[in-house]
């Protein structure tokens, strides 16, 4: 996922947290003097809402692999699964898909309807799309702007050196691409935002580029051809005191070695 | 603050509210240590929750029960007619009166006050008019200065206001090439005289030297400057980014952290030489170097195996042997400079960087912080506290300011010393434990920050350059 999605997904959340607030703070004012289990679904008191939880394990699976879907529900007569069709009201199913996919479960029950979502990352490998010419002889590492074009740069949340999902995703499609790319060699800059000690974020900068250069180098890329350089916060790619910004500087930076 | 009682050093804490409307101020209590601690913390949670319109602060006093000692100083007498006498006797008046008012152990007649006459020898020494109000002091520096000969040379004279009979306490005579610099030493070296002899023993600091990163540009260097922001110049010049001074305790030797094209790497510089001289270079990132205070070890940040880990190696290098074992960041060791035994240093093997502290060997860690991301310890000259930066409510979104605390080591009790003034970081004791260097940028960046000096209760707060100066690093002496 780009930095881009991210940002619209956090938006749709906040706006989401928002509403809700919104609808407790009426529901407050309401509420006054008013037995709060009489609100809620009209049908009939006797009846429990259903409740329905679905994970997914793993939750990121390269094109090929398959991941086991596990549901729960309770109070639920009718289950299905987008794409999936009618289940049981607990169960498990092994899957493979071909592309991310999100897999959305409703449960009807006679106090309603709910629903949970899993969302299932497939690793797509990159089919080289450089010119013959340009790619594999020896010693050619090919140009900055190519490089660019297939390797993408891993994101980091505040104060962690984890791999998310999608830097999980860049370095496996970095990987792909040094793959069938033997000559280039690679400087992973690990970077962090300028919040807090320098010493301190030159330190997470280098855990950063660690978890970046391990995830490459369990996807089969030689040790020799990688170059770990923590810059902490003493480089940003930008400096406004903002999180679109600070986010921009928490990363695992790929660069050709030349 | 601080008085020293047999080189001890006892911190008193007041507890202030400030309420911010009506500026009304209420000192609850003003009695000693760390007693009264609890109590405060307890009435700063309940405040703090009952109403938003309080503020509390803790704030630490000089003097433990006695006063501080009230003391005047005349301007030198003028001993020559030669024309660089009177600017070089207006530097000296300047820097004298300056680091006694900054030991913080004295209560300075202010200029005002004092009599106006400039008493150069004993003889001429009216001590009835120095004892007299307004001035009421109860010691008087003074003396004469003057370019002699092709030398600079001062008389300077301490005399006790109250013992009439044997009044003299200290007489020093000094002789240099005439310079403003030689001025500017010259009082340096009095007033620490004058500082040992009343200050409880301990030795002044107006000769020591602050080591700093001057941000230029894109590249940071490493400068010196006297104690007091005089005197600020370059020490390298290697074009790219250094951080991280550290001085060695015989001032010989500067550590610290350069990026090269394999990343950051300990590298040091000689003083007595003059140029860089050789430390093992060695793979991964390489950070915050620290002294033992033997002079023969430094403890620093190294990535070699693949994880932030202190590390202790000698000073070229060699002999590295590694003291942490734990994933995640850890960064920034000091020794306690009491003992040699002890390092506090950060680690965010739990989350967010928190202060803790070991034997040399590894064993014994403890957690000193509770939450919050606390960074830049430096251990007091006596071992018995820590002063950092901490940022007590950090996460994101989270409002609250990185300031200067300093905790006891046996306790974990802690006080701050800044407040709302913006950013605060890489505090730095002074060897007479009395003084904490630091950096701060008002508003918040990171090209701003400049270098500052307070007393250890957080008073007497002073800048020392403009913005551009960050991580300062007192001398040992």
């Amino acid at each position: 996922m780009s930095p881009n999605s991210m940002r619209l997904s956090k938006v749709f959340a906040m706006t989401v947290a928002v509403l809700a607030l919104g609808a407790v703070t009426g529901c407050h004012k309401k509420s006054s003097g008013i037995d709060p289990n009489s609100l809620g679904p009209t049908n009939g008191p006797t009846s429990a809402a259903p409740s329905a939880t679905i994970t997914a394990d793993p939750l990121a699976i390269d094109l090929g692999q398959s991941v086991v879907l596990n549901w729960r529900t309770v109070d639920a007569t009718v289950v299905t699964i987008d794409g999936i069709g009618q289940v049981n009201a607990n169960g498990t199913q092994t899957v493979s898909p071909s592309n991310s996919t999100n897999f959305h479960l409703t449960a009807k029950g006679d106090g309603g309807t709910v629903e949970a979502n899993v969302r299932v990352t497939v690793r797509v490998p990159v089919a080289p799309t450089v010119p013959a010419s340009s790619g594999n002889l020896p010693g050619d590492m090919g140009s900055d702007a190519e490089f660019h074009k297939n390797v993408q740069d891993a994101f980091f949340d505040y104060d962690s050196y984890e791999l998310r999902p999608d830097a999980q995703a860049a370095t496996s499609q970095a990987a792909a691409y040094f793959a069938s790319h033997p000559a280039i060699k690679v400087v992973i800059g690990g970077y962090a935002d300028e919040r807090g000690s320098a010493e301190y974020n030159l330190a997470l900068g280098e855990n950063r580029a660690n978890a970046a250069r391990t995830a490459l180098t369990s996807a089969g890329v030689a040790p020799t051809r990688l170059r770990v350089i923590s810059y902490g916060k003493e480089k940003q790619f930008c400096t406004e005191e903002n999180e679109t910004c600070w986010q921009e500087n928490r990363r695992a930076q790929f660069t050709l070695d030349r | 603050m601080i008085t020293p009682v047999n080189g001890a050093i006892d911190l008193k804490v007041t507890h202030c509210i400030y309420h911010k409307r009506g500026m009304s101020r209420t000192v609850l209590n003003s009695t000693p240590i760390f007693a009264r601690f609890t109590l405060a913390v307890a009435t700063l949670l309940i405040l703090s929750t009952s109403t938003a319109q309080a503020q509390d602060w803790f704030k630490t006093e000089t003097s433990s029960g006695a006063a501080n000692i009230r003391i005047a100083v005349a301007d030198f007498k003028a001993s020559s007619s030669d024309t660089q006498t009177v600017p070089f006797k207006g530097t000296f008046d300047t820097t004298l009166y300056s680091d006694l008012a900054n030991a913080g152990i004295f209560d300075i007649v202010s200029k005002s006050l004092a009599p106006q006459s400039s008493p150069g020898t004993p003889a001429e020494m009216n001590l009835q008019q120095w004892s007299a109000p307004p001035a009421s002091a109860a010691m008087v520096a003074f003396g004469s200065l003057g370019v002699q000969g092709g030398r600079l040379v001062a008389n300077g004279f301490l005399f006790d206001v109250k013992n009439t009979q044997y009044p003299q306490v200290l007489a020093k005579q000094y002789s240099e090439d005439p310079s403003e610099d030689s001025a500017r030493q010259i009082a340096h070296r009095f007033a620490d005289e004058i500082i040992f002899r009343l200050g409880g023993g301990i030795p002044g600091i107006a000769e020591t030297k602050i080591y700093y990163v001057k941000i230029a540009g894109g590249n940071k260097e490493i400068w010196e400057m006297d104690y007091d922001g005089a005197n600020q110049h370059a020490i390298t010049s290697l074009g790219t980014v250094t951080l991280s001074p550290r001085i060695s305790p015989d001032n010989s030797r500067l550590a610290f952290s350069s990026l090269g094209k394999d990343g950051f790497q300990i590298r040091t510089y000689s003083l007595l030489l003059g140029r860089m001289v050789n430390f093992a270079g060695v793979g991964g990132t390489n950070l915050s170097p620290a002294w033992a205070p033997n002079g023969k070890d430094i403890a620093y940040s190294s990535s070699r195996s693949g994880d932030p880990e202190i590390w202790i190696s000698d000073i070229n290098g060699a002999l590295a042997r590694r003291i942490t074992t734990f994933k995640g960041p850890d960064v920034s060791p000091v020794f306690n400079p009491r003992t040699g035994s002890q390092i506090a240093w950060i680690s965010g093997r739990t989350g967010l960087p928190q202060l803790y502290i070991m034997d040399v060997d590894g064993s014994g860690v403890t957690r000193m912080t509770d939450g919050g991301y606390a960074t830049s310890p430096s251990w007091s000259p006596n071992g018995q506290f820590i002063t950092f930066a901490w940022n007590r409510k950090y996460g994101p979104g989270a409002p609250g300011g990185q300031d200067i605390y300093v905790m006891e080591v046996a306790t974990k009790k802690w006080i701050q010393l800044t407040h709302d003034g913006g950013r605060c970081d890489f505090p730095s004791w002074s060897p007479d434990g009395r003084h904490i260097t630091y950096a701060n940028t008002a508003d918040g960046r990171a090209d701003h920050m400049r270098i500052w000096t307070m007393l250890a209760d957080g008073t007497q707060k002073r800048a020392l350059t403009g913005t551009g100066g960050d991580m300062p690093n007192w001398s040992w002496k």
